[in-house]
Formats: structure tokens, sequence, C-alpha cells
């Protein structure tokens, strides 16, 4: 089982660190020729999605990337990742990838001192502990989409078939429940 | 909850990796930089080559100013103030910046003691020159670092210095003996138990950019192949001939450090890059202040 980790900016080796401990192989996918080769999954991580959205296109992956994660490929996306994937982004006019029916909201929290930590279940798989630094939130989901986690009444977590996102930052805890739900779906798929 | 705040603080820090953070000093400044790819921007009066050429008490900037940066992107913004400086740190905190940077580039406050950062919410990033000032300042509550280099010079040979100053002291601690520990750590003047994390994890408990005389695409690259996490462009972006192309390009230059060819592609067509001062003829040398 090989993951591409997009590594264009932000918190990518978080993602490696936490599946290389699952077992799972993983690759940074910073240019055209880094996805030339097949791989089994691909994660999205957390940074700034105006930047890896910039990145994603200026380097030619953009449609690329749309194609694979239309084709099938399991794909989980962090925070900026989640933006990256989302439909439509209720404050921004940006759509990056757009393959998720879900309405996000960008920096829903606020800024820095909004930033905060909580638990709650994820799915049917227990209570996970979960990171927002300047989190976005998603406001409406379309109807293939599971919802996953509320904290505080808002989705924080969501499933549309292949696609897997959270607003928070399951790579920056101990936790490897979300990180295990993940490889689940690589493997089912 | 202080120690929870210090981690979102520290994790922060961890999403602006592999990014560029920006001086800016107009929002049509910084709408430029976020539309380049820029992570953050530095909200700040004047770029540190004007405050070098201005001369005189360099301060914190019209929190007037610093709101119009924060309605004018989407961004974290961040703003300096000086060293020791508490007050103008909670007059930042006010604002609610996303960052304060507590800089070197501002004439210092306090010639002895640095803000004690563990008191605030909002996170701090410091500069350093060596492992011992890096983890003092992370002591201190510091939750990122950054080289401090020479600001204003568009010289990088000071954040050269600095960062292999740090890596090659980080390596040293690596491969030290408990013992051996025990008398490094008293010898830099740190507490024990930062040390045995350097020592344990082979790398500072913080994110480390790179800052100071950054101008061009080969600059960055050159910075994370030493070992930077991401890059603090200052004076380097708006002090040449075409700010747009050359901050995208960095960006680039970041993510793709060990790409030769790309590096080549990007720097090529940039137009006039900032003049720059060399080490020998600068007067004011902003790097000796806080230790």
């Amino acid at each position: 089982m090989k993951i591409g980790i997009l590594a264009l900016q932000g918190a990518f080796a978080e993602h490696e660190k936490m599946l290389g401990g699952l077992g799972a192989e993983t690759f940074e996918i910073r240019q055209k020729r880094d996805i030339e080769t097949a791989f089994d999954g691909l994660i999205i991580p957390g940074g700034e999605s105006t930047v890896q959205g910039k990145l994603l296109a200026e380097l030619g992956l953009t449609e690329r990337i749309k194609a694979l994660i239309k084709g099938g490929l399991p794909v989980f996306g962090t925070c900026a990742g989640l933006l990256l994937l989302a439909k439509r982004i209720e404050n921004d006019e940006h759509v990056y990838l757009g393959t998720m029916d879900i309405t996000a909201v960008r920096n829903a929290y606020g800024r820095q001192l909004g930033s905060f930590s909580a638990a709650a279940e994820f799915g049917d798989m227990g209570e996970v502990p979960m990171t927002f630094i300047r989190a976005p939130y998603i406001s409406g989901a379309g109807d293939g989409v599971e919802i996953m986690s509320r904290v505080g009444g808002r989705i924080v977590a969501a499933r549309q078939n292949n696609m897997l996102v959270t607003a928070f930052h399951p790579e920056l805890n101990d936790n490897k429940t979300v990180h295990s739900a993940f490889l689940d779906m690589v493997r089912a798929s | 909850m202080k120690n929870e705040r210090f981690e979102l603080n520290k994790n922060l820090a961890q999403m602006l990796k592999g990014g560029v953070i920006m001086d800016v000093t107009t929002p049509e400044q910084a709408k430029i930089a976020e539309a380049a790819g820029a992570c953050a921007v530095m909200a700040l009066e004047r770029i540190p080559a004007d405050i070098r050429a201005a001369g005189g008490v360099s301060r914190m900037s019209d929190p007037k100013m610093i709101k119009g940066i924060q309605n004018a992107v989407t961004i974290p913004v961040m703003a300096k103030c000086r060293i020791g400086h508490f007050a103008e740190a909670q007059i930042l905190q006010a604002i609610e910046i996303d960052y304060i940077d507590e800089s070197e580039v501002l004439s210092p406050a306090d010639d002895k003691y640095h803000i004690d950062k563990t008191v605030f919410r909002v996170p701090f990033v410091c500069g350093a020159r060596d492992l011992g000032e890096a983890l003092r300042r992370i002591n201190e509550g510091a939750a990122m670092i950054r080289t401090k280099g020479e600001p204003g010079t568009g010289d990088v040979v000071q954040a050269v210095r600095h960062m292999r100053i740090m890596q090659s002291e980080i390596r040293r601690f690596g491969s030290m003996s408990a013992d051996e520990l025990y008398e490094a750590a008293k010898e830099l003047a740190v507490p024990y138990d930062l040390a045995v994390y350097v020592h344990e994890n082979k790398k500072l408990p913080v994110v480390n950019f790179a800052a100071g005389g950054v101008a061009t695409p080969a600059d960055a690259a050159l910075m994370m192949q030493l070992g930077a996490e991401g890059v603090f462009v200052g004076s380097g972006i708006f002090k040449s001939g075409n700010p747009e192309k050359r901050a995208a390009a960095i960006v680039k230059a970041v993510t793709n450090y060990e790409d030769a060819d790309m590096l080549a592609e990007l720097s090529e067509d940039l137009g006039e890059a900032m003049v720059g001062i060399n080490e020998h003829e600068i007067e004011l040398i902003m790097e000796e202040r806080g230790k």
C-alpha cells in the first residue's frame, strides 16, 4: 500500500510520521512527475489552502489529481485539505479540486485566538482528540455525504465515498483512529 | 490550559511549514503577497532595509495599519514588537494578531530581559543565532524560531551562518551521552529538559524558519537545503524590480527546493533584485540585539 502525501506546503511531515507508525509506505508529491506512477491513496494536509491551491494549479497538478479522485482514488483531507476538496466555500470565491459535495466555511472560528482543542466521537470508532487551528467547518453537505463528527453542533468530519475530510488535525495527536480509518478505506477500494 | 495554548500555538507554526512569510507595509502589498502564495504576512510600517536607511528608534507599527492588513487578507498576519516590550505585545494581542515577532529588527526596549511569552495567549516567534538562543527563547514561551540573519541587507551570509551553527549544534547534542548533556545544557544556559528534547529528537521542539537577507529563489532553496522548515522574506520582495513575480518564484522554490531544473526556470527573468549591502558595509548590527 503506497500513500501519496501532497507536500506543497503545510504539515505533511506529520502525516508521513503517522502513516509510518501504521506501517504504510508514503511518498511526497511536489510536482507532476511525482504522480506518474500508480499509488493507492492520497493525503492533502493542513496548511494554507490559498498557497496549496495556487501551487496545485501552477505546478499542473489540479486536473490530474481531480481525475484520480473522480476515478475512485481514496483521499483524506485535513483542514486546508478539506477546503481544497469542497465544492463550495462560503466566504471564499475559490474552488480548488471541488470534488466533494460539501460547503465549507474558511477560518470559521476566527484568528489564532479562536484555535482550540476538543474531543468528540468519530463515526462509530469512539472518541478522538481534535485539534482545530484557524479551522474551517462544514456548513452544508449533499445527500451522499456521511457526517462523521460534530463539535458544538458544527460538522467537523465527513465522508463521501472515497473522500474523507476533517476540519481538525488528527496528525498532531498520538491517536491513530482517523488515519487507521483512512487506511481501511484504501484497503477496501 | 496554558500548556494547551502553547501546543495550539506551536501547531499553527506547523501549518506554516514549507511556506514563505512576507513583509508587507500596506494592504495592497499584503494582497500581492497572498496572491503570490505567501502562507502568512508580517505587517510593518517600514521594511528592514528602510528602517536601516532611516535610522532612529524603530517601534511597533500603528495598530490601525496592522488592522488594515488583517482586513485585506485571509492568511495569518504577524506583527513585530520590540525585544522586551511586553506592553507592545499586549497591544498586538488585543488586536488579535496571529503571531507576534519579538524582533531585533526594531530597537530593543529592554537590554536584559526578553518578554515572558508564557503569559500570552497569542504565539510568539523569536530570532536566534545558535541553539542556545533558540532554546532560551523557547523556554520563555516562543512557539516558533527563525534565524536572525542580518535583516534588510539582502545578504544571506548571516542567515546561513546561523542556520549552520544551529544544525551543527543540534547534531552535536544528538550524539552526546547523558553526562555530557548536563554540562552542555549548563554551557548554553538552557533548561536540561529542552536539551534532552534536542538530544532525543535531533531537532528543535518548535518549527524553525530561515530569515534575514533572503532575496532570490536560490537563497530560499539554499536555506531549505540547510534545514530550514520555511522562509521569511523581508525587504527582498518589495525592494525588487518585480515583486509579484519574485514572490511567486520564491514560493515555488521553497516547495521544490531540491529540483535544480525547476530552480533554474524560476530564477529566470525576475528583474532587478534588491541592491543589498555587504556584511562589512553595515554600521548597525541587528543580530547582536537580544541574546
